[in-house]
């Protein structure tokens, strides 16, 4: 069957809704696909990877959805370029498997590998090395394009097709579907980094290592903080930063096989979790262990499970929160708003939200895209479970952000209203101009389109 | 949409004047921006509406709606969604009436049943259908305890809402697999213009307190809630109780 009645949901499980979902020789063929997507209906038609995305951008009530995983083929890897050319559908797991042995390394990798090359280019993904790498979009060469008018339009991040690459990386499927992708890949000799990793004592401490330079010596950085603790504790984090290994950097042992693809996964987690059990008590113990765990150590050699994504130890680790789900709230704010900044995060201990997944990172310079989520700044990504209150206490938080000049991911929000995002994202509507001319007919559209007013 | 942490965009009441209709609307005005479509009749209690709702800081459009023309009902609720997707449909309109004559006049009985269960039912159909096109949203009815076992007092009011309650118990599950949600909502005595005068009864609410709670039931997508949350015990122990004593009970 190429169509089925499903209801849909984000990564944080919340507010699903129903739709018709597009898979097999309907996707895979490109008259067929442009066919469906010119007769979608008044609903519209959204792309949708591998629902890693938190809220509803990947979710299009009453309309038509399309599986792009059914797009899953590796076209060509160039280890002399370093150029692969992939369906939109492949994930970069897949990627990083396949490209590894060439020496070739996925350039962004976000906390999770499950998302696929549409995925990473529609959200402008970025990961540990958005300091020295920059987000996903600066690292893809061109991109097949099906728009709302049924046309295949290949993009470039340059020339004439410019505008509208740029309005489509970071442009949350609404320019059309991406179906195939050339990427530009980072060389590596090994699949190891050699990290350092460190705790700091308190929110000051964790602020001075970002603002020092040392950053820069590392092409990966990033911390986690305590969210919890107020008073002395708060903002105490466990840094790990690295780049990747040289080959003589390597252990004789590791040196035998240095392209190895070592990313252990010790459980998935069954869906048996009652709500409520995200709670202050358990994430404080969950946090105390995690800290302490962590030792001041320099030059260690680490896989990418244990640096860069630990909680891949954990499959589905969402189920951890139970049926009610979570919230992720995710925000950047300019450097120059330091003092309000630790306010805000003194105020997130205070206010009795708990939060365990904290991430802190310093970001380097943002691209061209208009919806592009990075700039120079200070990035904050924490976890709430759903309680009473967390509605409002986000909308406060919401203002506070705007008012320092920063801005919420699209990857990840999954609540604030269509005038604060326009207010956060000052050339909205120099996007529109260029998404309305690539879909006249307004064929493009999400839950999210419609929850933020993105499309007219 | 209803966002993650279950505040709607846009709020559709059906009885545009309807005081826990507009609590409600209040109640999610204070967490953040709603449109609100007040479907109703034109009249200067209307206009008041929208001007409090206004002042709320809701942005609000009024569509022409009168409970007792059953012809004009789908015209009315597709006017209701042309302006964009609603996310919660109130169906908050009912009247209470004078119960002994309701049970001897007529035109009084006919009106009653008309509104509160023939209208409130063309309603649904009509909401029904406009949320399975959109393929998301929530239905919420206004019943009362009134339907859950008849009293003597007030039978005739208490078997239309027993009717309009059957109706959405059924409609919750016909439109479970669209994703579409219904809640019911079972007030007691509610202060409010329709009970001026009247004596109140045990347990009496507030329009603000029923809406406090139906506001949470929509955000934890339950089906059936009362208000106050004590009457499920109270009504699950009157149900049962044997017809000589139940007439002879003070409620």
């Amino acid at each position: 069957m190429a169509r089925t009645e499903k209801t849909l949901v984000g990564w944080a499980r919340t507010a699903p809704s129903r739709a018709t979902v597009l898979s097999g020789d309907e996707v895979t063929s490109d008259t067929q696909l442009a066919e469906a997507v010119t007769t979608a209906g008044p609903r519209g038609v959204i792309p949708r990877g591998l629902g890693r995305s938190y809220g509803d951008p990947a979710v299009n009530a009453g309309g038509l959805v399309v599986d792009m995983t059914a797009r899953h083929r590796i076209h060509a890897v160039d280890a002399e370029s370093g150029l692969v050319d992939v369906d939109a559908g492949v994930s970069l797991d897949t990627l990083m498997k396949v490209a590894l042995p060439f020496g070739l390394w996925v350039p962004v990798l976000p906390g999770t590998r499950q998302v696929t090359i549409g995925g990473a280019i529609a959200s402008d993904i970025h990961g540990k090395n958005h300091h020295s790498h920059g987000s996903f979009g600066n690292h893809v060469v061109s991109m097949d394009l099906l728009t709302g008018t049924g046309d295949i339009r290949r993009l470039e991040p340059e020339g004439p097709e410019s505008e509208l690459f740029w309005a489509t990386v970071g442009g949350i499927g609404l320019t059309g579907i991406i179906l195939r992708a050339t990427v530009r890949m980072t060389k590596t000799e090994t699949a190891y980094f050699v990290a350092d990793t460190e705790r700091t004592a308190n929110l000051d401490e964790t602020i001075e290592r970002f603002s020092d330079g040392s950053d820069e010596a590392y092409d990966y950085s990033s911390a986690w903080f305590d969210s919890i603790s107020t008073g002395p504790k708060l903002g105490r984090a466990a840094l790990g930063r690295g780049s990747l290994a040289r080959l003589d950097e390597l252990p004789e042992k590791l040196r035998r096989d240095p392209l190895k693809f070592d990313a252990p996964q010790l459980a998935t987690l069954p869906d048996v979790f009652p709500n409520g059990l995200a709670n202050k008590a358990t994430f404080s113990l969950i946090g105390e262990l995690y800290y302490r765990k962590t030792k001041n150590k320099r030059g260690q050699i680490q896989n990418l499970t244990a640096f860069y994504h630990p909680l891949d130890l954990f499959g589905d680790w969402n189920r951890a929160y139970g049926s009610k789900g979570f919230l992720q709230y995710q925000f950047i704010v300019p450097l120059a708003a330091e003092a309000e900044f630790r306010s805000i995060i003194a105020d997130i201990a205070a206010s009795g939200h708990v939060s365990f997944l904290n991430v802190f990172k310093k970001f380097g310079e943002g691209n061209r895209a208009p919806l592009s989520f990075p700039m120079p700044g200070w990035n904050i990504c924490v976890d709430f479970p759903i309680v009473d209150g967390l509605g409002r206490f986000c909308r406060d938080l919401d203002r506070r952000v705007l008012a320092m000049g920063g801005r919420l991911y699209t990857a990840k929000d999954s609540r604030t209203d269509a005038a604060t995002f326009a207010a956060m994202y000052p050339r909205l509507d120099e996007w529109r101009k260029v998404r309305d001319a690539a879909d006249p007919d307004g064929v493009f559209a999400s839950d999210m389109s419609r929850r933020l007013a993105l499309t007219s | 949409m209803i966002d993650a942490v279950g505040h709607p965009s846009s709020l559709l009441l059906l009885g545009g004047t309807s005081e826990i209709g507009l609590a409600i609307a209040e109640r999610y005005l204070a967490d953040g921006p709603v449109r609100v479509v007040l479907a109703g009749r034109q009249s200067p209690r209307l206009a008041d509406a929208a001007a409090r709702l206004g002042r709320a800081g809701a942005h609000v459009e009024t569509v022409e709606f009168d409970a007792k023309d059953a012809a004009v009902h789908t015209e009315a609720v597709r006017k209701a969604f042309a302006g964009g997707d609603i996310d919660v449909a109130v169906v908050a309109f009912g009247l209470l009436g004078d119960q002994e004559k309701a049970w001897q006049d007529i035109d009084v009985a006919v009106e009653l049943a008309e509104v509160n269960y023939v209208a409130t039912v063309s309603v649904g159909v009509a909401l029904a259908a406009e949320f399975r096109r959109q393929g998301h949203g929530r239905i919420v009815a206004l019943s009362s305890v009134a339907g859950e076992r008849a009293r003597r007092s007030n039978f005739v009011y208490g078997s239309t809402k027993a009717g309009m309650d059957a109706f959405y118990s059924g409609l919750t599950e016909a439109l479970r697999g669209d994703g579409i949600g219904v809640t019911i909502v079972r007030p007691g005595f509610v202060k409010t213009k329709m009970t001026a005068g009247m004596d109140s009864a045990p347990l009496a609410t507030t329009p603000e307190e029923v809406a406090r709670i139906t506001v949470d039931a929509v955000t934890k997508r339950r089906e059936l809630v009362w208000a106050p949350p004590q009457f499920r015990y109270v009504m699950s122990v009157l149900r049962h109780i044997p017809r000589p004593i139940f007439r002879r009970l003070p409620v």
